[in-house]
């Protein structure tokens, strides 16, 4: 890419939808001999809110920083906007949010100085981002803490603060990194208000997270990546339908072995997953099967009847958890 | 925390459509906002240096040398040490505001890396961010020439162009210096960097004594470094009687400098940031 400021030399040829906002075919990034994402297709309209979920080492971000257009693409074709980010890079830059995964916040300025100064970036106007500032603060809970040093705060705020700090270009996409990895439980809700806020106002979002939780709560529709390829793509619901069964028995049992109680349940359930530290039954209906584990004489040490989540589906598709 | 349950502003229609005529301007600005919070003690910092350089320098040591052996070829040594001096401060400058700065923006505050999230390039991030540090080094080098004036160091007002030659000395350092600090790791390159080229720069570039006195194969590491062309032209032009090939010759050769220095910046950040 031009790392430079380019000059548009003509109009895009591949798309003319505007309501296209991502594109890639094949798209590939190499680092040496490594690759890091390999090949995928994937697409993205406007006001949808579209995951990647995986593994750390999956190749989220990655994707993230080439649809971000600070990374060169090393294979394959990417759009945004209908844009190459190759040739068009600073003016896709100019209608993107970008929350990266690790905060890059001034923590030696205050909040507000923050949001100023990134706003300038975009070339507003300082009347305009002292406005724009006053609404965003109150977005992200902050005004009382306009004035006071970004260090301080704790990393639910500053985390608000870079999805705010994001916003003042009012972008038509917004690209969020693991929006809300390290933060407590609290926080996480607090930010996933925010962000389904900023869904319903038609804002595009597009996420990676290896929380289930957050890809159920947020994403209309998602990719499961694994090893730089997608392995699945569809909305939670409809994974969860096609990759794994209503519900799911955990049994944990008293010993290191899971293994060969799995060979004692052999045939409850539709399936049977054996994990290091417990058994995941799936079937239609848990407390048949936990019923029928009961009957074979299995004493497990505590057995759990939950609903199938995108980590069954997950797990069905690579054989791993995603969080260990 | 405010409770406040307002929509959010972001909407798909009004957009900034196109990058800013000059983003650079707005890194410089950002630079600026941070230096907000400092300057105070960086500019007391900037009329303390010159004062203590002319009076353990100048004063002290200069009142030895001319009585012992009547200044350096003439000259009182008060005259001939403080645009040497002048020129070595800038140096220090440069180091200062490009080496920490640099790779903290890169490693730590990840402050670049704010920038390239915006319509902001690469380009503009150097621009902006050596603008700042050239008029760090402009700021400090009319300090210390202000004070020393005020101390009878100058004996004519050629010693006005020194302004132009220090911040050229300055940045000659600098640019090159982004370029390595783009590239560090740790802080461990710059104490290298400090302890064993700075350091024998100050000393042996011709800022104290002149460089005719160093053993002859010594002589060509003054001439190759920057510092030594800043020092004698500075010297040349405040001592009211410059020798314009020289000077220019001097120019000439830190605009290079610069000019090298920018490209291997270039390139270093493209290599450190764009991945």
């Amino acid at each position: 890419m031009s790392p430079g400021p380019s000059v548009a030399i003509s109009c895009s040829v591949t798309d003319p939808d505007p309501n296209l906002m991502l594109y890639a075919t094949g798209l590939t990034k190499n680092f040496g001999d490594f690759t890091a994402v390999d090949g995928i297709d994937f697409a993205v309209e406007r006001g949808e809110s579209f995951g990647f979920l995986g593994p750390n080492g999956a190749g989220k971000s990655s994707t993230m920083k080439m649809v971000g257009c600070v990374s060169p693409v090393s294979g394959g074709e990417l759009r945004v906007f209908g844009q190459d980010p190759a040739t068009h890079g600073p003016q896709i830059r100019a209608r993107l949010g970008v929350v990266p995964q690790k905060d890059t916040l001034d923590e030696e300025l205050t909040v507000q100085e923050n949001l100023w100064i990134y706003g300038r970036y975009f070339g507003l106007s300082r009347s305009e981002v002292r406005s724009r500032t006053t609404e965003l603060l109150d977005f992200a809970q902050l005004t009382d803490r306009a004035k006071s040093k970004v260090e301080p705060l704790s990393g639910g705020m500053k985390r608000r603060l870079t999805i705010a700090r994001s916003l003042i270009s009012r972008p038509e996409i917004l690209l969020l990194d693991e929006p809300t990895t390290g933060l407590d439980p609290q926080a996480r809700h607090v930010l996933w208000d925010r962000l389904f806020r900023l869904k319903r106002s038609g804002v595009t979002l597009v996420l990676t997270t290896h929380y289930m939780d957050e890809a159920e709560q947020l994403c209309d529709r998602l990719v499961v990546m694994d090893h730089g390829k997608i392995v699945a793509e569809g909305s939670p619901r409809s994974l969860i339908t096609e990759y794994s069964t209503r519900e799911v028995l955990e049994l944990r049992f008293d010993t290191d072995d899971h293994a060969h109680h799995g060979d004692a349940i052999a045939g409850i359930g539709e399936r049977i997953e054996v994990l290091p530290d417990r058994l995941l039954v799936y079937t239609e209906d848990g407390d048949a099967a936990a019923a029928a584990v009961h009957q074979r004489g299995v004493q497990p040490l505590s057995s759990l009847v939950r609903r199938s989540t995108l980590e069954d589906v997950f797990l069905h598709l690579t054989g791993r958890t995603l969080v260990d | 925390m405010s409770t406040s349950l307002s929509t959010p502003t972001p909407r798909s229609t009004t957009q900034p459509r196109q990058a800013t005529p000059a983003p650079w301007r707005r890194v410089f600005g950002s630079w600026l906002t941070a230096y907000k919070r400092t300057w105070r003690g960086s500019i007391f910092g900037r009329f303390l240096s010159p004062v203590l350089f002319l009076l353990s320098m100048g004063l002290g040591l200069g009142g030895l040398v001319d009585k012992s052996a009547g200044g350096v070829g003439g000259v009182p040594y008060l005259n001939f040490v403080v645009p040497g001096i002048l020129a070595a401060q800038a140096m220090w400058v440069a180091m200062g505001e490009s080496s920490y700065p640099v790779m903290g923006a890169i490693r730590w505050n990840m402050k670049y890396h704010a920038m390239l999230a915006t319509p902001v390039g690469i380009d503009d991030i150097l621009l902006g961010h050596l603008t700042y540090v050239a008029m760090q080094i402009t700021g400090a080098t009319a300090i210390f020439i202000g004070v020393a004036a005020l101390f009878g160091s100058f004996g004519s007002w050629w010693v006005l162009l020194c302004l132009p030659i220090t911040v050229l000395t300055g940045m000659a350092f600098a640019v090159p210096v982004f370029a390595f600090s783009a590239k560090q790791e740790s802080d461990g390159g710059f104490n290298i960097l400090f302890r064993f080229i700075m350091t024998p720069l100050f000393l042996f570039s011709g800022v104290f004594f002149p460089i005719d006195q160093l053993p002859a194969v010594i002589r060509p590491i003054a001439w190759v470094m920057p510092l030594w062309h800043g020092v004698d032209a500075n010297r040349s032009l405040a001592l009211g009687s410059p020798d314009v090939a020289g000077v220019l010759g001097h120019t000439a050769y830190l605009v290079v400098a610069i000019v090298i220095g920018a490209l291997l910046a270039r390139r270093s950040f493209t290599k450190r940031l764009v991945v």
